[in-house]
């Protein structure tokens, strides 16, 4: 499992995430937040684990965790479509730009997020965003749930397999209680 | 308009007064007042007159910046490490260096299109003489340099007059790029409204360029029936020599193509353009082909179908000398930008030059004479052609197969590639000798050859996907509308009001390059999209190319579908690159023919129209050029919003609205100098779509404006809601924001919507008549 990013090129980072070595890891970092969100993107139809696409696992991983999703691109069809209703949706980049803005409370209006997680963009794309939350939201923890390592993150899972991309989040979701 | 370096020289001249004798009169310049439209305040722009203007929008759409890199390294104190809010040894930070460096590659991007058209009017004044009259479009077209009159308050009408246009904004341009050096401006929000001044200076530059070679080439003048024209490797003769033109500056084309008919061999050759040199060369002469953009360099030249190589200027590959020499293909460099280390042979005999190339004793040469450009091109072609061979590199197909066992799946390709394709499961069943993956990467690749350059083992990765795509890269054989030049001014008569006041849905213009992040399918499926639901679709450059490059169940192409007129559902082909410029100018002449601004160095006021009353968008959908970078500068100053695929996030940022904050939309009532609340239009001025359907959607929302009438505005909505119930599956979350009285409502909607309304606490407001410039205010209010 490499900790190189997943894009070779994309290496100008002088700030690098920190792996996360285990699921349990990061289910501890979410439960330690007070108002975590997940931006989820438009490769989660595309990519498939186990025979099913990564939404699937996603939305497994929100409902256990219940943690609000916001569903970038037009992925919110693709939630609803299966049966979960994701809190919000819209661009990708205005919701990057949303949370940089310390005065904006939330996608319910009680309070700025304290950790983005991010996941299911395209690459370089979600590269961008957290750079630009690294940079301007120096308070704010993010962390991506893809199979490779994002160097802009606050913390990120490394380049591994779809195999153990499945697994993690599977294992995730237990941990959170579901199924 | 103005005449410069009048020099008089009398030797000896009786009056009634007395004698004269050796009289010399020297006068730098003659203003010739025949253009009577009043001065507006703001002729010839410097870096800061517009400042505010530029406030105004980087105020309401705040830019949200996504560094590409966390230190500089433009200076030797660095590198520095800016992470975070660190400052530099220079004192820069973070936000400012991002800003910084878009106000570079706009400067860039500036300085190449008027580069272009500085090369071009000083080719055509020594062919054709400073008082050569600029005509693009005839007795159509009154004003035919919209941007220019705008911003400088010069009415050009000869190619002479164009040096003075180019003068200024080639001080901008250096001016803006100096302000970019360590210890200058120290801002992000000034220099992103240096971004905007050197993008309007951009505009000015290509429509310099276009305006003057439409006039001097002959090309279609606002012709909405321009020829269709052959588009597609398929679409090429390949029993002729091929010549194959890259580029944007057609001047070296010309040169062949003129020698080609003198010699009357034009009918046993095939002159073929990439990128925007083929769109010009069409316009020149319509028995030429457009091959496609920059990403067919490789195939064509790999397929071994070019017998020579022409490079002019902008986005040509650096590697094409390599890649020619391999399938015995001579270059010649045909541009002072771009010499490519060879050795100049422009003032060596032309029959020499033939042999060297001809025999191989030399790859390439380079020839800064467009004539002996077009002579040894023709030449060397019909000789080389049948030496060559249609030589090759693309393996057979049991080698492509032997190739991919070779694979050790180590990713490398994909992760090297910037779609971030899977490749190595293309190269797994190739193995296995089902090549069909690799055929799907094909139609969606854009040809830049990472891929190989990192595979460990060695395998041209490229040509197997070339050959695994072969049948459908022969098969493309499609038409593209040569491209038309400028928007005449009777189709603005006709269409103002309805654009204006929203019963034509928006402008889509959809410009630009070719990093496709699924290919170049897309920017037909969007065209398409807009063109159906009668929305005016102007495309330009490889876009346009891409626009026409597939087909509908009956077979026709999106030019042979719809018509070429600026009117509801219109496709236009304006042209290339530098065409671009009629976009703009299309924008600023309805202000200026239908609602009657005055134009004359009148720059915010008609910029405050088009941003609160105008429903056009662009669209580059592929963007990947500082070319690109700066046309969508250009747009931002004029208040219209631009789009950009997923790979358009590395410009480093984005420019939005927030429709969280209703303050955000604020607007001055000009008829009674009331702050108003105009609503989110247009949401965003410069926006990052990740998928097209997405981008659909954003698009048929960009187009509303405060000042749409209900008729219009209901028609808006009615596009917005539909399209985000087909593409994003669910009702849109913002409806309420855009219903300002119950007549916005489209009527086939009205339950649905009127639930929302009542839901969300909905009230009604006035329409306004909408500025941002408390001087357009007609009342105050007392």
């Amino acid at each position: 499992m490499s900790c190189e990013p997943w894009q070779c090129a994309e290496i100008a980072a002088t700030k690098k995430a920190n792996p996360i070595q285990k699921p349990e890891i990061a289910v501890a970092m979410m439960q330690k937040a007070a108002r975590p969100i997940i931006i989820a993107g438009s490769n989660l139809t595309e990519r498939f684990m186990e025979g099913r696409p990564a939404i699937d696992f996603i939305i497994e991983l929100a409902k256990a965790s219940k943690i609000p999703v916001v569903a970038t691109a037009h992925m919110v069809g693709e939630f609803v479509k299966r049966g979960y209703h994701p809190a919000a949706f819209m661009n990708a980049m205005a919701i990057g730009q949303r949370v940089v803005d310390p005065t904006w409370m939330g996608l319910d209006g009680k309070g700025h997020p304290d950790l983005v997680i991010m996941v299911g963009m395209p690459y370089y794309m979600q590269a961008l965003i957290l750079s630009g939350l690294k940079h301007f939201a120096p308070t704010l923890k993010t962390m991506t749930l893809d199979n490779m390592y994002h160097v802009h993150a606050s913390w990120s899972f490394p380049n591994a397999s779809l195999e153990v991309w499945a697994t993690n989040l599977k294992v995730m979701t237990t941990t959170f209680g579901g199924n | 308009m103005t005449t410069k370096n009048v020099h008089i020289k009398i030797d000896e001249m009786k009056t009634n007064n007395g004698l004269v004798k050796n009289l010399e009169l020297s006068i730098g310049k003659v203003i010739n007042e025949n253009y009577n439209e009043p001065m507006g305040p703001t002729p010839m722009p410097s870096v800061t007159a517009l400042r505010d203007w530029d406030l105004k929008l980087l105020n309401k759409y705040k830019a949200f910046y996504m560094p590409d890199c966390d230190s500089c390294c433009l200076c030797t104190f660095g590198k520095c490490d800016l992470t975070a809010g660190r400052r530099g040894a220079c004192g820069l930070n973070i936000e400012a260096q991002s800003s910084r460096i878009v106000t570079i590659a706009c400067s860039i991007g500036a300085a190449c299109h008027s580069a272009h058209s500085r090369h071009l009017v000083h080719h055509l004044i020594e062919k054709y003489g400073r008082r050569y009259p600029l005509d693009v479009g005839g007795l159509n077209i009154k004003v035919e340099a919209p941007i220019t009159r705008l911003v400088t308050g010069i009415k050009p009408e000869t190619l002479g007059d164009l040096d003075d246009v180019l003068a200024y904004v080639e001080e901008q341009i250096t001016q803006v790029l100096a302000a970019a050096h360590t210890g200058q401006e120290a801002n992000s929000t000034d220099f992103s409204s240096k971004s905007l001044h050197v993008g309007m200076c951009d505009h000015i530059g290509m429509e310099v360029g276009d305006i003057a070679q439409i006039s001097a080439f002959n090309y279609p003048k606002a012709d909405p029936e321009a020829p269709l024209v052959k588009l597609g490797i398929g679409s090429v003769d390949r029993t002729k020599p091929v010549i194959m033109c890259i580029g944007h500056n057609v001047v070296p084309s010309i040169g062949i193509i003129d020698y080609a008919k003198e010699q009357k061999v034009d009918d046993s050759i095939e002159v073929v353009g990439l990128c925007c040199t083929a769109h010009d060369i069409t316009r020149y002469y319509t028995r030429a082909r457009i091959v496609g953009p920059i990403s067919w360099e490789l195939r064509f030249i790999r397929a071994g179908l070019a017998d020579i190589v022409v490079l002019d200027e902008q986005c040509v590959r650096t590697d094409v000398a390599d890649e020619a020499a391999k399938v015995g293909s001579p270059v010649i460099a045909a541009s002072e930008k771009n010499c490519v280390g060879f050795k100049n042979r422009t003032n060596d005999s032309t029959d020499a030059i033939v042999d060297d190339l001809v025999s191989g004793r030399v790859a390439g040469v380079l020839i800064l004479n467009p004539d002996k450009v077009g002579e040894v091109a023709v030449r060397v072609a019909m000789k080389v052609a049948p030496i060559r061979k249609h030589k090759n590199v693309l393996p057979t197909v049991d080698e492509v197969v032997a190739f991919a066992k070779t694979c050790t799946l180590c990713n490398q390709c994909q992760r090297n590639c910037p779609q971030d394709y899977a490749i190595p499961a293309a190269m797994k069943a190739a193995a296995t000798g089902d090549i069909s993956k690799l055929t799907e990467l094909y139609e969606v690749c854009i040809g830049c050859g990472r891929c190989e350059q990192v595979c460990p083992q060695k395998i041209v990765i490229h040509s197997l996907i070339i050959k695994a795509g072969e049948k459908a890269m022969y098969s493309e054989d499609n038409l593209c509308r040569s491209g038309r030049g400028a928007v005449s001014d009777v189709e603005i008569r006709s269409v103002g009001g309805p654009i204006v006041l929203g019963e034509i849905p928006g402008i889509i213009a959809m410009v630009g390059c070719s990093n496709y992040p699924k290919g170049g399918k897309d920017v037909y499926d969007i065209a398409r999209e807009f063109a159906s639901r009668r929305y005016i679709v102007v495309v330009s450059g490889c876009s346009a190319m891409a626009a026409g490059s597939y087909r509908n169940s009956d077979g026709q192409t999106l030019y042979e579908e719809f018509p070429g007129g600026f009117e509801a559902g219109g496709v236009l082909n304006v042209g290339s690159c530098v065409a671009n410029s009629h976009i703009a100018g299309a924008a600023i002449k309805v202000a200026n023919i239908f609602a009657k601004r005055n134009l004359r160095g009148n720059y915010e006021e008609i910029a405050d129209y088009i941003h609160n009353r105008l429903g056009a968008v662009g669209l580059a959908w592929g963007a990947y050029s500082q070319k690109a970078a700066a046309i969508a500068a250009g747009f931002w100053r004029l208040g219209v919003p631009v789009v950009v695929g997923p790979h358009g996030s590395k410009y480093r940022h984005a420019l939005m609205g927030r429709k969280d904050n209703p303050e955000n939309w604020n607007v001055i009532d000009a008829r009674t100098g009331e702050t108003v609340n105009g609503g989110p239009a247009p949401e965003h001025l410069f926006s990052v779509m990740e998928t097209k359907e997405e981008c659909i959607v954003q698009m048929s929302k960009l187009v509303i404006r405060p000042n749409d009438t209900w008729k219009g505005r209901a028609g808006k909505l009615s596009h917005y809601i539909d399209l985000h119930k087909r593409y994003m599956g669910v009702m849109p979350d913002d409806i309420h924001l855009f219903i300002r009285t119950p007549a916005d409502i489209p009527i086939t909607m009205k339950d649905e919507i009127q639930k929302i309304l009542t839901e969300r606490n909905w009230k009604e407001t006035t329409i306004p008549d909408p500025t941002l410039l408390p001087r357009m205010v007609r009342k105050m209010k007392e």
